[in-house]
Parts: structure tokens; sequence; C-alpha cells
């Protein structure tokens, strides 16, 4: 076991309402900048949608991510680096500009300065990159509350399989909205997509970013990430990324996203996990376990051995006590609401997903019974209108049956809480129905709907006083990790190299290259 | 242009040609191959500096100062942000996380905020931001031709405006560019010369200025109408013209607009949401919603569209868009049959007699010989025999049927108890023994037949009628039921026994209100109805009320507004909900909530000097200044129930108005076609009383109120300034008539034709040739170029939010929130405080010589909280010039007020807080106090003005001090006058009220405390909420609780609303009326050339989600979060069968003007309905239209006024007139539009 602390966050899709308030601060703060007009570290789109940039969750299109060679071995799926230098000049799984969007401003100017003309002035759109008249065509929220949807969103590769279901009419319309940053991975496709190696995993808290004096712009982590969350500066030349706000992080601060949230849906804390089986973890066969092997790489940190483990590794004190407080240890593991995004892709994604609950599908099922229990108000789970199917493509590589017992828990917990507030019974059937005991689902209660500030981030400040040795290591270590001579004799053997190195480019010791076991290592 | 990945490699050297797009800016990057060594696999390269780098990132995040503001927008959220500042600019905003906490078992206010705040700092240094004062060229030249020609600011004022010729040439270019620089004190002297000039020429009241929404930033607010308030100009309303003022609210509740804090959504069991789309209109409060559905809250959401609060509901409604209030109807249908018929229940029971005029007697009329009858006025004291009739304001008194003695009773609380000295300490609702029997049903004398209104059908707006019975009883000489008995065949519930036609149950279609007699209107299924009716009623039988319905602009916008409300109160009043935490009406749309409502009060309206302000009602306003009363295609008597008695008949909506202005109902400003200092220099001639003058003059006919020829120029507005608004190009209903009439830009783009002699007004003179540029000068204060500022003649640069001191709070929470400056203002902005007092320096000095000090004569309407609202009893018209009654100035016709105006002391009396305060106490709600010892700390704490008419008053100087007075005044903020205003509530009541705020008695809210964080408001009797001891802020739990009486006629809130003008309307109870039929008022829009495909849908304006009414839809951020541009909204097969596909360009158009954006197409939409998000700007993004040519205008250029004549009701208890808490709404919801595809590209 060797134990590493990895920032995470929980977005609760149940409370989330679309407003896009992340995006904005997040823009504001992070890439209100010449060259990153068109870069959100922070999007929300409705789904079902193309998303941004456009169907960026088909992989077999973008080749991001990992995928299992035949023999079960994880390998980039955009191709080793034979394949990569080959195309370096000509990187094919890059998305263009359209699939994002050409940044566009207005000639404001002219409301002020316009001659007497006969027309009265107006602003009209401008391209931010050539300045000339442009009409846009796609935005980063282009499909906003399923505008267009009729003609693009059943290009969603999450509806694969679900479109007979699936018919974009007025009467069976759903939608809900997703908020992204990046993910933060255990196992990040992007730092082993870097040719230049500019891109590294922080040793302390987890959070993967992009050296901008090292990167050398050949955008492979744009292709290698499949949630396309690395972006491409076009005035720096480099790649930039979301970087958890780490200077706020560091402060003991949660995120801007997360702070300025005004739905009240994030969550950050940070997990403990064993680090020496993270290869192991992504590489388990059956896609729809994979939530399971990351949960089972997450170290209770209330678990004295753990404890131990983790102090001996170097972990403050405060931060094991932070992880044991961790909301997103609490609502992804102890309570397991909270599912991976996309976890096929096998970068052990970092910020996981409560689902949403909705309305339910049709009049008819709202009609039931002629006379229905008017103290019975709750619907049942396969009543409701966003199709589980969609949800399971999204948030569990098709498993059906992780969604609903999450839906079938955040039920529970209403249905307890109206008996109990509204007829004043305290019904134990409900949460036992559940797998849960009355403390618990009041637990669960008050940490979804009350959610304090204190209780939705916990984030232990970093340990200034041990930078230089953060520093210190980084100096000698890091950035050798892609010159190293050994690791492109085998492609295979490189990446789960690669994997293991990358994870921890402050603390790589040759001891530990390998995967051994680390007992005893540190 | 394809750009593909294969083509953004950087180009090899020696390539050519001018690169592109994002190729081009990628063609540096290759000059990173020239640095380090390579590595030896040739694809990297090895360079060191460890993480030295991160510094990159902490370097960007790194600040200078943070300090707290908040955003003074229309959208009542007043949320704290913490504006940063880096190297002296403002950088970025993030929400302030440190609100007062509301205990452990609840979520919390943090953090509130909204995608739009969080882009605000963009406007800072935008190119779209006014850094200048501009004035319009021609303007210019001459003005400064006039000044030199003239000599005198004033003469060279009136030497252009009076010149047909000049005042032409400028008024021509409003809206086509053209502007240019000029300084303060340029742009100073002129305005302040228009005013000089208009005032002396025409009259104070042909001044106007347009600001809305005070709670937003109080400060700014105050500044403009107390300027005004001190010169006599008119103030105009806003609730009610931006018809965001529920009618319904003053009808049943006698109040504006009362309503919870967000955070008690969280202690309702069951919320409809119900036309408000709480996540895009309440952003920041919408959270309480998602959490409380995690308490076992139950959600149900009534949209047309599946919207961005449909996701959260566990049932949706889809009824069509304005049936709202049959499915309201339905539902009560259901609640009246199973809780109060087939079933009773104690609660529900107990709470209508106590708490509504359910039981209340209403006198019963004869129709159609004795075969049936017709409700009308309620029952009063003087009906009855002896002590009764004989007691104070007998005719105010209403009555019940006592069930214990069996005999009428006259309970305390209602209007008659209110105003006179025998009523003091009876103004309750202690029922002291008397027993009110809701039905006289097994205690009648007679079961009669009644004829009621219905809607549904019909060959007029007016509807038929439908025959019910109820039981009724001989009272006082009358025949009598109970408003409960009428309730009941009103909707349809049957007793055993009672004549007339029932429905046969639930499922009959044919008799309203039945579940199954809705559903081929509103498209909701019956069952549905019933399950949800039932829910809802059982929810709050078990938690006593806690059943909430949030409602907003989708049911509020519509022309019949007040009815659909009523309908859907009536669930609430029926369950029992209001007056609880947890239940009620929760109604948010526009609703301004200034907490310190006293201090703010007298400050804005200037009280502390002269009393009282030219206050006029914001849509009789326009609708005769813009001339949209020329233009109308059905007259008051179409909307008449067959049940009326024909007052209407042959009228005009423009008629009502001015008999609404005779009679006191309504302001009416510009008064009378003369100005009125020179009345009272006439009157003082003839050594008259000036009000006796008035009189007299009217009665001969030598004087006429300007209402009845509103084309006339003396009777036209002539200066308008707008500050915090963009009046034009957003809240402008009937945009094109507005730039044509009132400005006369060669812009304006109205299709329609002019009303046809038969359908033209019997009192209002009809000119032939309609003017146009009525205004003669319109000032715009703004610190971004919207479209308003593009047709004024003058735009003063105005200080942003960030670059303020001011105030603001809302009712969405409980809290005052500061404005502060987290710079100085830039380039030549300046504070809404500084402008004014600017022009009032101006002013002042001109005035010196021009106006000196005049005497003005003010026509005030029957004021509700006021004596005055005792002023026409019976509900009845009476009209002075029919000799229905005498001419008696504040009973039978407006009250006239001469005040004296010592002209150039304008702007020392605008700086300094007047002695009016403490000599005659400050008023809110009827109710007055005397802060003499806030006054006196407020000298010691602002300083005192050393010289000057002000000499020894406390300083109002800078805003900061402005806001350290208004939180002085008021009991909201002020723990020792909290206390004094129970203490006068008590002497009223007769009930103990003062224990409400005096554990706070000590608590002062200063401006320094709000600098500081959000502060927590006190109890005070300026609202009806009990918010001490931690309690959320809910309405009316004082009436509840500690048995105040409503501001009604009954003190109860009511379900019958007993006018003639209610009746004549068939409106005396909640019932269906449908959206206007424009198709058959007007015929079809259709231009059927054959030029393309259209088709003709009804046009809904919601508020959207990246812009507040038109505020950041110009945000290039927000901008950039959608589609870049207006759009409007289509069903997937509406855009079929005109050939449009997504992001298409199209034209929407009707008669009254033309839009043209691009198309968004949905399945989250039915067929038949299109949204333009409001609101839509002319300023970004809007080509020249295909059919016209000219600029595709607002989402207003497609809209038109029509007023609704019982809001002009006046004079009657709680439809007595009040600013901005009754009047006529700008409704604009009821309309069609035309769309179809444009067919050649977009042009600008």
């Amino acid at each position: 076991m060797r134990v590493m602390a990895n920032v995470g966050m929980v977005m609760n899709l149940d409370k989330c309402i679309g407003c896009h308030t992340c995006s904005v601060t997040c823009k504001q703060v992070w890439t209100n900048r010449s060259g990153a007009e068109y870069i959100w570290f922070n999007n929300v789109e409705t789904k079902p949608g193309l998303g941004y940039p456009r169907r960026y969750e088909d992989q077999e299109h973008w080749k991001g991510g990992w995928e299992l060679d035949r023999r079960g071995r994880l390998r980039l799926k955009g191709g080793g680096s034979i394949r990569r230098i080959l195309t370096i000049f000509a990187n094919p799984d890059l998305p263009g500009l359209d699939d994002y969007y050409e940044p566009w401003t207005y000639d404001y100017e002219t409301l002020v300065t316009a001659p007497l003309s006969e027309h009265d002035p107006v602003a009209s759109p401008r391209s931010q990159l050539t300045g000339r008249p442009i009409r846009p065509t796609w935005g980063t929220n282009w499909e906003d509350d399923l505008a267009g949807a009729p003609e693009t969103a059943s290009g969603d590769p999450n509806l694969r399989a679900l479109e007979p279901q699936v018919q974009f009419a007025y009467e069976q319309a759903f939608m809900f909205y997703l908020p992204r940053i990046c993910e933060q991975c255990l196992n990040p496709s992007c730092v082993a997509s870097c040719p230049s190696g500019a891109i590294y995993k922080r040793e302390e808290d987890g959070i993967v970013l992009v050296d901008q004096d090292k990167c050398r712009g050949w955008r492979f982590c744009v292709s290698g990430c499949p949630y396309k969350k690395v972006y491409f500066n076009h005035k720096s030349g480099k790649a930039e990324k979301c970087t958890f706000c780490y200077p706020r992080i560091e402060a003991g601060l949660p995120t801007v996203c997360s702070e300025t949230c005004v739905g009240r849906l994030r969550y950050v804390g940070i997990v403990l996990y064993d680090a020496d089986r993270v290869e192991a973890a992504a590489s388990e066969r059956d896609p729809r376990c994979l939530r399971e092997a990351q949960l089972g790489i997450f170290l209770d940190p209330a678990d004295p051995a753990v404890r131990e483990a983790a102090c001996r590794d170097g972990i403050p004190a405060d931060w094991i006590e932070a992880a044991r407080r961790s909301p997103v240890y609490a609502l992804a593991v102890h309570f397991g609401v909270a599912l991976p995004l996309h976890p096929e892709y096998r970068t052990l994604p970092m910020v996981w997903y409560v689902p949403p609950l909705s309305p339910v599908v049709s009049a008819a099922a709202a009609g039931r019974g002629a006379e229905p229990d008017p103290d019975d108000v709750f619907h049942a789970i396969d009543e409701l209108r966003i199709p589980i199917g969609y949800l399971a493509n999204l948030l569990a590589a098709g498993d059906r049956g992780a969604v609903r017992d999450v839906l079938r828990r955040l039920a529970a917990m209403r249905a307890f809480m109206r008996r109990r507030e509204v007829e004043g019974v305290t019904d134990e059937t409900i949460p036992a129905a559940v797998g849960m005991d009355v403390p618990e689902i009041e637990r669960l209660y008050r940490l979804l709907a009350i959610a304090k500030y204190e209780d939705r981030y916990v984030v232990p400040p970093a340990h200034r006083e041990s930078a230089d040795r953060l520093l210190a290591a980084t100096d000698t270590d890091f950035g050798c990790a892609v010159d190293d001579e050994d690791r492109f004799a085998d492609s295979a053997q490189a990446y789960r190299q690669q994997l293991v190195q990358l994870d921890l480019p402050g603390t790589r010791r040759r001891g530990l290259t390998a995967g051994n076991p680390p007992e005893g290592a540190a | 242009m394809q750009r593909s990945a294969s083509s953004s490699r950087p180009p090899a050297s020696g390539e050519t040609g001018v690169p592109t797009g994002l190729d081009g800016l990628l063609a540096g990057a290759h000059r990173y191959f020239k640095r380090g060594t390579l590595s030896a696999e040739g694809w990297s390269l090895l360079t060191r500096g460890g993480r030295d780098w991160e510094s990159f990132y902490r370097h960007r995040w790194q600040h200078d100062r943070v300090v707290r503001s908040t955003h003074g927008v229309n959208c009542t959220g007043s949320c704290s942000w913490m504006v940063y500042v880096k190297d002296g600019f403002i950088t970025w905003e993030t929400q302030a996380v440190d609100y007062p906490s509301v205990g452990p078992e609840m979520p919390e206010y943090e953090p509130r905020g909204c995608p739009r705040g969080a882009s605000f700092s963009w406007y800072t240094y935008s190119p779209l931001r006014v850094k200048y004062p501009y004035v319009r060229g021609s303007l210019l030249e001459l003005w400064r031709a006039a000044l030199v020609r003239e000599g005198d600011p004033v003469a060279a004022w009136g030497s252009i405006v009076e010149d047909p010729q000049l005042a032409q040439t400028y008024k021509r270019h409003r809206g086509k560019g053209g502007f240019v620089r000029a300084s303060w004190d340029e742009v100073a002297e002129l305005i302040a010369a228009a005013h000089v000039y208009t005032i002396r020429q025409y009259g104070p009241d042909r001044v106007v200025g347009f600001s809305p929404i005070p709670a937003m930033s109080m400060v700014s607010y105050a500044a403009g109408t107390r300027f005004l308030s001190l010169i006599g100009g008119v103030i105009l309303s806003f609730y009610d013209w931006y018809a965001d003022l529920p009618p319904a609210s003053p009808q049943v509740f006698g109040d504006q607009t009362d309503v919870p804090e967000s955070g008690d959504w969280w202690n309702a069991g069951y919320l409809i949401v119900w036309g408000t789309n709480l996540p895009v209109t309440r952003t920041p409060d919408a959270h309480f919603m998602t959490e409380a559905r995690y308490r076992g809250q139950k959600v149900v959401v009534v949209s047309p569209d599946y919207a961005d609060h449909t996701k959260f509901a566990d049932d949706w409604l889809p009824a069509q868009p304005g049936t709202d209030g049959a499915l309201a109807m339905a539902m009560g249908h259901v609640i009246l049959t199973e809780c109060y018929v087939q079933r009773d229940v104690p609660y529900f029971r107990d709470y209508v007699r106590r708490f509504t005029d359910l039981p209340f007697l209403v006198t019963l009329r004869p129709r159609g010989g004795d075969a049936a009858y017709v409700a009308d006025r309620f029952l009063h004291a003087a009906d009855l025999d002896g002590a009764s009739a004989a007691s104070e304001h007998a005719a105010w008194k209403t009555v019940v049927l006592d069930a214990t003695s069996g005999q009428p009773a006259i309970p305390n609380g209602s209007l008659g108890f209110r105003h006179g000295d025998a009523g003091a300490g009876r103004w309750n609702l202690d029922l002291e023994g008397i027993d009110p029997a809701l039905t006289l049903f097994g205690r009648h004398d007679v079961l009669v037949a009644v004829d009621l209104p219905r809607f549904d059908e019909g060959a007029t707006e007016g509807g038929g009628l439908v025959r019910r019975g109820v039981p009724a009883r001989r009272i006082g000489g009358h025949l009598v039921t109970t408003v409960f008995d009428l309730l009941l065949a009103q909707y349809g519930v049957h007793r055993e026994g009672l004549p007339g036609d029932w429905p046969t149950g639930y499922a009959d279609p044919m008799q309203p209100y039945t579940p199954a007699w809705q559903e081929p209107i509103t498209s909701v299924p019956a069952a549905t109805v019933v399950r949800i009716a039932r829910e809802f009623a059982r929810n709050a039988e078990l938690t006593h009320g806690r059943s909430m319905i949030a409602m907003g602009a989708g049911t509020n916008h519509w022309y019949h507004s007040d009815q659909i409300y009523r309908a859907m109160l009536s669930l609430l009043l029926l369950c029992g909900c209001e007056g609880v935490n947890g239940g009620g009406w929760a109604h948010y749309v526009g609703q301004e909530k200034v907490r310190p409502l006293a201090g703010w009060s007298t400050v804005a309206f200037a009280a502390d000097w002269v009393r009282p302000a030219r206050q006029q009602a914001g849509t009789p306003f326009w609708y005769l200044a813009t001339d949209q009363w020329r233009y109308e295609g059905f007259g008051a008597a179409e909307l008449a129930s067959p049940l009326g008695r024909g007052l209407f008949a042959g009228r005009q909506f423009v008629d009502c108005n001015v008999q609404a202005a005779r009679l006191g109902w309504l302001p009416s400003h510009p008064t009378f076609d003369r100005n009125p200092l020179d009345l009272v220099d006439e009157a003082e001639r003839l050594g008259k009383d000036p009000a006796a003058h008035v009189v007299d003059e009217l009665r001969a006919g030598r004087l006429r109120f300007a209402a009845q020829d509103p084309d006339d120029p003396v009777d036209f507005p002539r200066v308008l300034t707008v500050w915090r608004a963009n009046l034009l190009t957003s809240s402008g209903k009937g945009h094109e008539y507005f730039l044509k009439h009132l400005l006369g830009s060669p812009t304006a783009d109205v299709r329609a034709a002019e009303s046809p002699p038969e359908l033209r007004p019997r009192e209002v003179v009809w000119r032939d040739a309609a003017p146009t540029g009525k205004l003669d000068l319109l000032v715009t204060a703004d610190f971004r170029m919207t479209g308003t500022c593009l047709f004024s003649d003058v735009v003063l640069p105005a200080a942003t939010w960030y670059e303020k001191h001011d105030l603001s709070t809302t009712d969405l929470h409980p809290f005052v929130n500061s404005f502060n400056p987290a710079i100085a203002p830039p380039w030549e902005a300046r504070t809404d405080w500084d402008t004014f007092r600017t022009i009032a320096a101006a002013f002042s000095r001109l005035a010196r010589r021009h106006l000196g000090v005049r005497r003005d004569l003010i026509a005030v309407p029957l004021l509700h909280d006021s004596p005055d609202e005792l002023a026409q009893p019976d509900g009845a018209v009476r009209d002075w010039t029919q000799g229905e009654c005498q001419p008696v100035p504040g009973r039978t016709m407006p009250r006239f007020v001469v005040v004296e105006r010592d002209y150039a002391a304008v702007a020392e009396k605008l700086t300094a807080l007047g002695p009016l305060v403490e000599q005659l106490g400050t008023t809110a709600k009827g109710l007055t106090w005397t802060p003499d010892r806030e006054v006196e700390e407020l000298g010691r704490q602002n300083g005192l003005v050393r010289d000057g008419t002000a000499a020894g008053r406390p300083s109002l100087e800078r805003p900061e001090q402005v806001a350290e007075a208004i939180l002085a005044l008021s009991g909201t903020t002020n723990g020792r006058l909290a206390v004094e205003s129970f203490r006068a509530l008590e002497r009223r009541t007769g009930r103990p009220l003062a224990d409400l705020a005096e554990s706070r008695r000590g608590d002062r809210i200063t401006f320094a405390d709000t600098q500081a964080g959000p502060r927590t408001v006190i109890t005070s009797a300026e609202w009806s909420g009990i918010e001490a001891e931690g309690r959320r802020y809910a309405p009316f739990t004082q009436n509840v609780e500690r048995l105040v009486p409503w501001r009604t006629l009954t003190g109860r809130q009511q379900f019958y609303l007993d006018h003639a003008w209610m009746l004549e309307l068939g409106e005396g109870l909640p019932a269906y009326r449908p959206p206007l039929n424009m198709r058959r008022h007007f015929g079809s829009q259709e231009q059927g050339d054959g030029d393309g495909l259209e088709v003709t849908l009804r046009y809904l304006t919601p508020h959207s989600k990246f812009s507040i009414h038109s505020e950041y839809l110009d945000n290039l951020h927000m901008l950039t979060l959608f589609r870049g541009g207006p759009v409007i909204w289509l069903s997937r097969e509406d855009a079929a069968r005109i050939g449009v596909h997504d992001n298409d360009w199209i034209e929407a158009y009707n008669r009254n003007g033309v839009v043209s954006c691009r198309a968004v197409v949905t399945h989250r939409l039915p067929a038949g309905v299109c949204y333009m998000y409001h609101a839509k700007d002319r300023h970004v993004d809007t080509p020249r239209t295909e059919l016209t040519g000219k600029r595709g205008g607002t989402d207003n250029s497609l809209t038109r006024l029509v007023m609704k004549p019982t809001h002009m009701i006046g004079g009657y208890a709680q439809l007595s007139w009040g600013f901005n808490y009754y009047g006529p709404t700008g409704s604009q919801r009821d309309e069609l539009t035309v769309i179809r595809k444009r067919g050649r590209a977009a042009g600008f």
C-alpha cells in the first residue's frame, strides 16, 4: 500500500439548475484573456446534447482515454508513441475550431461613434480571431435547454442503443445539466500523451497541471483527454487546462466554480487512495466494474491501518483528518450515491456525479389509478422521464442497476423525510428498503439538503513549510519522465511505467517504477 | 472555411498567404523548436525549472483589494458580491459567502448570485461603456447657436422647441447615431434650461422622470425622484407598468405585494411552481427548492414548456399558455367538493371563517324579472337598523350572520373601524364571540337561482352565463347570501336541493369548472388535476397550511392576470395557507421590497420638505403619451359580462381613464390643459381658494383634464429623464408607438391602422393628424449604451454598481446589502446622486431668475391607506359631470393640494434632510410615527448644513449619507422605530404587537454595518411578516397570529369584489377568462403575399436565462453562453411548417411592428407557441428587416397596451389608488405574431 491524497469533487446533478455561474466565474478568473477566448475550464452542457466540443464523448472518433489491448493491458486509445511520432504534425484525433466554436465579439464602439446615418447603429458580431463579420453557428452552450435538439441532439453518444426510446418529441422531452471541469484523473491519459513531459500530477494533491514553461504545444494532451478538458491557447501556443484552482486549494479554499455554485451542488474534498493499485484498477476488464475497481483503491481514512500508512507515506495529520471528513468520500464511497463520469475511459476520474431525479414520463403515468392515495405523492423510479439507460451510459458504462440503486436511495430519503416532516412518523422501513438505517439516511439528508459551506468543502491548506521539499524533489526528478529511453522500447511496458511514474512525478523512485509492492518502500 | 484538425499544423517556413483563424495565430508556435535540447527520441526536449512555473496561475489569482458590493439590476436578487481589484483595475467578482446564518436545520443563503451578476465586471471597461456626456450633434449645434442668439439658456431652449422646423431637425435624428461629446457643465445647463422653460411655460407636470425598482439601489432611485419631487415633476410608477404588479394582490389582500423570502420555501411541504421559472428568474434562491425536495417537499410544475424548473418537478402539468385560470378553477372545484361539501376539514373551516370574507353577506339583485338573481354589493351596517346603521362609517362595516344567535352581526376589523375615532382599538380580527356562519344553507329563507358569468363561450370577450343557485335570507330589506354560498355556485359545487344547472360530477365536460371541463382548455388530464388538487389540500390539512404556490410572469403578465391570480389564490385561502410559514403565495416577478420603507420613501419623495409628490400611474401615462389609444380594435364594452348593466356601452378605454381621473380614482399627469402654477396664480388674482377655482373652472368647462386631449400640444409631456432603466427598448410595451409618437423617430415601424370611427373615444378629442415627437428632451443616464440611450437626446455617463455607495434589499432574503466603490467612477462617469446634484445646481441657478417662488396645485387621487379610501361607498360609480353627485375635492373627485416651491432652493434642499420629518413624522401603511431622535443623531453623524435654506439640517451631500438617513428612519433597520411602528398599530388595533420588535429595540443597522456584511432586518409594522427569533419571513403572519386585519373592505382576504365595474366585467368572484382573442379583434396578420410560408403563433416573452431584462444581453460573456444574439424559440412542428431550421434568420411581425432575429428550434415547446425571451434590445446583432427595410425591433415591437378598466377603479377601500400599488398594468402576453423565414440574407 502506498497512500496518496487526491483532490476530488462531487457534483449533485439533481440540484444543478443549469445557471452557468460556475462557467462565468471560472472564465473571469482564469481564461478571460486573449488566446483563451474559447477556453472554458468549466462548462455546463444540456443533456441530451452534443456537448462541448461537439461529440467529445465519442472516443471511437476522438480516441481519447485508455483501452485494453488484446492481452488486457492498458494502452492509450490514441495509439502508441510510434503512431504519435508519425502524426505529430497532423494529429487526426484533434478537434478543429468548428468542433469548439470561433469566438466572437461585437463592434460595440459603433453605438457611440456612429455618425448620423439612415439606420440606427447596431453592434454586429465579429470574429475574435480575424476581426471579420461572423455569424455564430456554434458555441460553448449552443444547445442550452434543448435548443436545436431536434436537429442535433440525436448525435449524443450517450443515446447509443436508446434511439427508439428517445424521440425528441414535446411529450417526451427531458433534460438535465452536466457541469464539467478537468477530472483530475488518477490515471490521466493527458499526462501519458504528452510528448514533452509537460503535464504532471502533483504529488501532494493529485492536481494535474500543464507546465507552461515546458509545454511545446503538440496538443496530444488535447486528443488524449477523453473529456476534452485540455485546451490549446492559440496565443501562447501552450496547452492549458483546469487547474482545480490550486492557488485557492493551497490556501484551503474551494475552487472558484465550487464556491460560486449557487445551486450549492458541488462538494470538494480529498480522497486517500492506494497508488500501487491504480494500474490494476484501470485495467479491470469489464467496464461496468470500473467504478467498483476505483472504489477499491480508495482507502478508508477512518481505518487505523490506512491512517498509519498515510502517516508513514508523509501525508500530514490534518490531511488525514480532512480525508476522514471528506464529503467526496462520503458521497462516492460511504453512501455510494455519486458515480464517475464515463468510467469506461479508464482514466479513473475524480469528479463524480449524483444522477438527477426527474418528473414522470407521461401524463398517463401521472394519472395512475382513479383514486390514488393523496399522501403517497412520489412516483416510482422507473416512471421518471430521464431514461435510466441514458444515465447509465453517462455515469456507469451502461450499468442501469448502478443508476437505479442511487436513484432509489435519493427517493427513499425524500419519502422518509416526507413521512417525518408532514406526517410526523419516523418510518424505519424506508431506509431499510435501500440498505440504510435512520441515522444514515438523516446524515445523507443533511449532506445533500442542508449542505453547509463547511460540509460541502473540506479543503486542507497546503503545507507550505514543506514546499521546499516538494520543489527540491521536482527539481531533480521532474521532467525526466519522458526522456527515459526505455520507455519507448516496448510501448505496453512503457505505458505501464508511465502510468506509475507520471502518476507521481514528484516522488518517482527507481524501486517503484515497475509497480513493485509498496510495503516498506517508503 | 473548414478548419479541420489536419489543417492546424504549424506552417513550414517559406509558406505564404495570409494566415486566418486559429491556424494563423498558431503560426508563431514553431519558434519553440529553437530552444532547449531535443531528447534522444526527437520528440521532446529537456528543460529544468521544476514547479516554479506554478506561480503563473498564482499570480493571476493574486489581487490588491476585495470590495463588497451588489448589483442594482431589476432581478430582485440583491446578492452580496466581492469585487476584486488588481493593479487598480476591477478584474472579476465572486459571491460573498458570509451571510448571517439561518440556523443549523436549514440551508444557508450563501452563495447568492447568478451568471449574469458574475459577468458584470465586463461592463466596467467595455467598449459599450458610456464614458462621457453625449448630445446628438444636430441638437448641440442648435443649442449652441441659440445660446449665442438668445443669450439666455431658458430663452434659447424655448427658441428651439417652439420653432417646429428646428424641433423637427433634431427629433427626426433620434436613434440615428451622430452623438458628440460635451462637457458636464454644458449638458447640465441644457437640461436645466429645458426643465425651467417647461415648468414656466407648460407646468412642472410636463416634466417627467422614469426609474424603476428602488429596492435595487435606493439612493440612486431617490436621487432623481427627490429632485422631481422638489420641482413638482411627475414620477411614474413602474410595477404596474411592467405588468409585474399582480392586481389580484391589492384586490384580495389590500397589499401591493407581500411574499415569503426564498428561505421559507424550505418550510413548504407541497410546492406548485406555476408561471415562474425559479432556476432562471430566481437563480440565487432556486437551491431552496431543490433542497426542500430532500426534506420531503413535493414539487409540481405548471408550464407550457419543458423548462429549467420542470426538470425538478415530480409532476409536470403542461397547461396551454394563458389557461392557468381554468386549471386553478378546476382544482378549486375539487377542493371545495372534497374539503368543504363532502367532508369537513376543521382547520380549513376555521381559517376561512376568521381570515377571509367567505362568511360575509352579499346582497342579491333580481335580474330578468324574479327568475334569477345576480350578486351585488356587500351588505353593510348602514343597511341594518338602529345603532349599527348610525355608527361611524357604517357603510364600510360588512356583516356576517352569527350562527349562534341567527342574527346579523358586525365583526371588528372591517374598513369602517380603520379610520375613525370610534374604531380606534377595534380594527382587529377578534371575533369577540361572534360565530360567523359560512353558509346560509339550512338557515335560509329561500333557495334562489343566481346567474353567474362564464367566459369560455359567447360571442364577445364578455362570455355567457350559467344559472345556479344559492340559499338566501332576507336581512335589512335585502335578499342576501354568503360569499361562500356564491363561491360554491361559481365553482359549480352542488348541494342537494339548490336550483340551477350543475355539473353531474368531475367527469362532466360541459359545465364550468369541473376537471373534465378544463381538460380540452388546458390539455392537462382531468385525473391529474384531481390528484394534484387532492394532494395539495391534503398536505395543507396535515401541515396546517404548508402548501405553497410560486407564481410569476408566466401567469401574471396576461391581460386577465387578476382573474388568473384570484383563481390560484383561492386554492391557498381555501386551504388555510396564507399567513403560514411554508405556505401561501410566492409571487416572484418584479416584486420590489424596499425593506427600509419609511426612511426611503421620506427621502425619495422629498417628504422631508414638501408633501405630496406628483406620482403617476405609468400605464395610462404611456398609453396616452405614445398614442397607443389611437389603435384600438375593440372597446371597453367588449369585456363586459351579459350580467352587467351596460356601463361601458360605446366607451373606449381612454374614456374610462378620463372618468377615473375625474372621479379621483387614478392620478392623471399632466393634469389639466393649463399650467398648475398658473392655476394658483389665477385663483390668487381672483381671491379664491385654488381648489375651489379648479372646481369652478372644471364645471364651467373652461378647464379640461389633459387626458381628454392627449394630442393637444399643451398637454404633451415635454421633458423626460430616464435613469436606472432601459425604458424604450426593454419595458416599453408598444415600442414602435413610442418611437413614432413620443419621439418622432423615422425608425418607428408601426404597421397598424388607427381605430375606425366607430371605435373612437367619446370623451377624448380625436385629432385627425396624430402628433409625432411630443417630447422635447429625452435624457438618459446609464453606464452602457442601451437602445434607450441611442434614442435619447442627451446621454449621461453613470457610475456602475462597483463605483458607488448605495443600498439594496429584496423580498427574497431578509438582509440589507450595500454597494461600495471598488474604483472611482472612471472617465467622466458620475453616481446618480452626483448627476442629479449637478442638474439641480444648474436648475436652481436658472430658476432663481426664471421661476423664483411659485405655488403649485397637485391633483391627488383618493389614496389607499388613507381616509380617502372611504370616499365613495357601495362600490358605486357616481359621476359629478352626470349630476350623480356634487364635485367635492377629496370625495367625488381628486384632492387638490397647493404647495409652495422655492425653485432656487431646490439644490440646497436636495442635499439636506428637511424639517417635516420630525414635524409631521414618517408614514407607512397609514401608520405614522416620529423619528425625532433619529434626525438629531443623523445631524451628528452626517454633519449639519451650515448656510442657506437648509442651514442646521442633516447633510445629504454624499450618497453614503443618504443611505445612512434611509437606515436611520426605518423600522426594519432601526429597532426603536420598529417598536414605535407597532405602538402606532397597537393604538388602532387594540392588540399587543410591540413585543414583536422588542427584542431588537436597541439594534440600529448603520451603513458601516452593511459594508461589513449583509445585515438581517428587524420585524416592523412596515411589513406583515414576523421575522423575530430566526423565523423566515412569510407574509401575513402578523395578521393570522396577531389578528391584524388585512387592509381591505372586510378586513379579511377577499374572494368577492363588489365594485360596480368589477361586477360589470363579471369579475365579482374568481373566474376563468381566456387570453384576449386578438385574431378575432384584429384579423389575420399574415402577409399572404406568397413570398414565404407563414405561421401565426402565440407570442410569449418569458424572462431570460442570460440576461435580466435587457441588462447583460449585450455582455459578451452572456452572449457567448448562448446564441450570440436575439432569437425566437419555435417548436419543431411549427419550424417544419415554415421550413425553418435551427439558427436560420427569421422575421416576426404583426400589426405593431417587425422583429428580425434567428430561430431556435426545439422540442421542449408545444406547437402553436413561440418564445422571445424578455427583453431583446435592438442594439446588438439586429439586422434590418426584409419586410420594411428598417432595423428589426425589440420584443416589444410586437406588443401594444390594452388597459383593463377594472384596474382604474379607485376611491373604494382596497381598490383605492396607491403608487405601484394599484393601477392598469401594461400586460403584453395576449399577443400573436406571424413568423416566417427570411428569403434573403440578413444585413445590418
